[in-house]
């Protein structure tokens, strides 16, 4: 799937982030403030923003694509509006997690990384959410669901849908 | 700020919350009056909150305004009280009643009965507390809370973590008054005298590491506080910045007085808002009360903090990578020719210690070097948090001093284990550390004994593994994950788990022989060997120790094509035992069609075809089916 930034749509927002740039500018250690920035504002990190923080901070586009990609929480692609995340910390795991996301991987048609085409849904397999206790633990759009079973899933997916 | 206004603070602090500690140790039910006030507190850690925890304090705030109690009654949002299992938590003082499974259906009942008439709701009461008729146990005499020692934790589940008044009514920053008053020799000292251990996993000298920046004459120098918890299955870290962040912020002007420094870091994991939200909300009214900021108690000392978030990076929680990521760099581990503390963040002289580290700190002061080394064991002195998750009764987070055996920790406090199963092993210090089994239970948690055993303390997160978890299906999960989160900087450690887990992934797909088994030792040891960083040299640890404890399960994959425990999916058989009564159930429901067998007569399920999708254990009225 590719996905394009819609750059008139976004005005507003680009404006405002690049003000934000200007303001990072000179201080130490700013390129992840700006990227944490990006993905809280636009929901991914596309393209023509990192030419934007490339031209105002004077990194080269290669280094900010490879801190980027080295951090999972930042993305090429856009998330869902509805964002599944299943943790897939040990407690969960040895309680049953795989099954978890197996199910949601499969009524939402789609593999854990990816967006539906119509932007609705993403699921994820997430490190550790430090809710170990609720195990096998999901999140759907950060509202937290413990002790799920495959069906739970079905149900919450289903419903939403 | 100055030290009269802090002892004002504290003394009119104090005596809004003393009902917190009025309490005695039973609480009888009968003969029972209202209190004039109470105090109720309720956990807002990420357990409770995910419970529901989080509309019952809306409720509850609800009702105490509908009753028109605000004077009477006060809500107090606490941070976690390590049991989670028994979430939402509500405790309610004078008495100190600890009431489980607090649903907001509950509320009226509560006030009604509790607070209006001042009698106990037994049905409410956390059931380890209920032991005699007539009789409860308030709070601290509950079996999981009277054998912990919280040093660590001592504010989780006491204070409000977002008002700095009530952490200076337990003492707040009057340690670090004390250290702007002595030489920062003497700080040091007292530190190097405690003998307190790093509690992020290596267990370095606490006060030797801050001596080693202070007597570095290289300006500006830096303190980092690690918050990056990535071990999968800890989550004190979380707690202890979500339940009292003061602590950390005072531990860490302390540290910066220490070695002369001016400016820290706080690196929290992006993936714990809650801890984000509240830290930042701490740094601000710390300034606001100049016990951060400039001139701290009118002193020439000044420390500012800046909170940076991380961004989903396993070996961001390795010290250098670390600095790389402040620096906002690819965080990967630096060839480590000079120690941080020489050559840190931007090669400046950096302390990085951990969060439950910095938490020890202001008690030390407080109660002094020696009575810090009276807890613990000779080397390993204090306590340390671990947090317990898997199959095991009472999931949470617990603090015990070191020494205490994996058996008191697992059976004693935490209540062994669910469902009548039989314990297997605990797995201690996540991707870095080892599964240690049965036999060697008795074994005291220190730093060394568990090295002994071929593990680590690492961060302490502890999963309890029953006898349904297949051992060699909890290597691979580990190595899978480092594979993952290994930063690709050095090859031993990108080729060689890799490498590995195809090995892993062979055996529980039944295609591993005898020698599959040595070549994984052979590459653990060579992956050891030549790391660049901690991630990759503790890598293999999870094969190490599942194959020297539990070789028979690896055997049993390679020689028998078989999952002793029913966990590797392409191993495991389902059959249809002789308890089947033909209902024909399972062949209706199998979606490949691969059940036979006439009604009222046993069914069979063909091997070749069936998916092991264990639709037809669900469906069967007699649990019939079984997995082998």
């Amino acid at each position: 799937m590719t996905f394009t930034l819609d750059v008139e749509k976004n005005r507003e927002k680009l404006e405002d982030y690049q003000q934000f740039l200007n303001a990072q500018k000179g201080k130490p250690g700013n390129l992840m403030l700006v990227l944490h920035k990006a993905q809280e504002v636009f929901g991914y990190i596309p393209g023509e923003i990192q030419q934007m923080i490339s031209d105002t901070l004077r990194i080269p586009r290669a280094e900010i694509y490879g801190v980027i990609t080295f951090y999972s929480q930042f993305t090429l692609i856009p998330r869902g509006e509805t964002q599944v995340a299943v943790c897939m910390g040990t407690a969960c795991y040895v309680k049953g997690a795989q099954a978890a996301l197996d199910k949601a991987e499969e009524v939402l048609g789609i593999k854990s990384g990816e967006t539906t085409p119509d932007g609705k849904y993403s699921v994820e397999a997430t490190r550790c959410l430090g809710a170990c206790v609720l195990a096998p633990f999901i999140t759907i759009n950060e509202e937290p669901h413990g002790r799920v079973t495959p069906a739970d899933v079905e149900e919450l997916l289903r419903k939403d849908k | 700020m100055d030290i009269k206004r802090l002892n004002e603070i504290k003394e009119n602090t104090a005596k809004a919350i003393r009902v917190r500690e009025e309490k005695k140790a039973r609480i009888s039910l009968k003969d029972r009056k209202a209190s004039d006030e109470y105090h109720l507190l309720v956990c807002a850690g990420a357990g409770c909150d995910s419970s529901g925890g989080k509309v019952l304090r809306e409720q509850l705030a609800k009702e105490i305004a509908a009753r028109e109690l605000d004077d009477k009654v006060k809500l107090v949002k606490t941070g976690c009280l390590g049991l989670c299992q028994a979430g939402p938590i509500v405790l309610v003082y004078p008495e100190g009643v600890f009431y489980a499974l607090v649903q907001k259906e509950d509320i009226t009942e509560l006030f009604d009965t509790h607070i209006r008439d001042g009698n106990i709701v037994k049905r409410l009461v956390y059931e380890g507390a209920v032991k005699e008729d007539d009789f409860v146990e308030s709070v601290d005499e509950v079996d999981f809370f009277k054998k912990q020692v919280k040093i660590a934790l001592r504010n989780c589940g006491r204070i409000d973590p977002e008002e700095i008044d009530e952490y200076i009514a337990y003492d707040g920053y009057q340690a670090l008054y004390q250290c702007l008053n002595s030489s920062r020799e003497e700080v040091i000292q007292t530190m190097k005298d405690s003998l307190l251990r790093g509690r992020g996993g290596a267990g370095f000298p606490t006060g030797r590491k801050w001596e080693s920046a202070f007597v570095v004459n290289d300006y500006p120098k830096y303190v980092i506080c690690n918050g990056d918890e990535g071990d999968p299955g800890a989550f004190m870290d979380r707690s202890i910045l979500e339940g009292d962040p003061h602590s950390v912020l005072e531990a860490m002007a302390i540290c910066g007085y220490a070695i002369g420094s001016n400016k820290g870091y706080i690196y929290v994991r992006a993936e714990y808002p809650m801890a984000i939200e509240r830290l930042n909300h701490a740094v601000k009214q710390a300034k606001e009360y100049n016990v951060l900021g400039d001139n701290i108690f009118g002193t020439d000392f000044s420390f500012d903090l800046e909170v940076r978030l991380g961004a989903g990076a396993f070996v961001c929680g390795e010290g250098t990578a670390l600095m790389e990521s402040i620096e906002g760099k690819r965080g990967m581990p630096r060839t480590k020719i000079h120690r941080t503390a020489v050559h840190g963040l931007w090669q400046k002289p950096t302390i990085i210690n951990n969060v439950e580290t910095f938490a020890n700190v202001p008690y030390i002061f407080q109660k002094g070097a020696e009575h810090f080394r009276s807890i613990g064991t000779e080397k390993s002195p204090g306590t340390k948090v671990f947090a317990l998750g898997g199959k095991i009764n009472n999931n949470g987070l617990i603090e015990v001093p070191m020494g205490t055996t994996l058996r008191e920790i697992v059976y004693d406090i935490c209540g062994g284990i669910p469902g009548g199963k039989e314990f297997k092993a605990v797995q201690t210090g996540g991707p870095s550390g080892g599964c240690i089994p049965a036999e060697h239970l008795d074994t005291p948690v220190d730093f060394e004994s568990l090295g002994k055993l071929g593990s680590i303390m690492g961060s302490g997160g502890m999963v309890i593994l029953d006898e349904d978890n297949c051992m060699v299906d909890v290597a691979r999960f580990f190595l899978d994950f480092t594979v993952d989160e290994s930063c690709g900087k050095c090859t031993p450690c990108r080729e060689g788990t890799q490498r590995m887990l195809e090995k892993l992934d062979s055996i529980t797909e039944g295609k591993g022989t005898p020698e599959t088994i040595t070549e994984l030792e052979e590459m653990s040891q060579m992956i050891i060997d030549s790391s660049l960083c901690g991630l990759g040299q503790s890598a293999p640890n999870p094969v190490l120790s599942t194959i020297r404890f539990f070789r028979h399960e690896y055997e049993a994959h390679v020689n028998d094509q078989q999952c002793p425990a029913g966990a590797c999916k392409a191993l495991a058989k389902i059959v249809i035992t002789d308890k089947c009564i033909g209902c024909t159930k399972c062949a209706r429901v199998c979606p490949v069609s691969c059940i036979d067998g006439k009604p009222k007569e046993q069914h069979v399920i063909n091997q070749d075809d069936c998916i092991k999708c264990e639709t037809c254990i669900a469906a069967c009225p007699v649990q019939a089916i079984v997995k082998q």
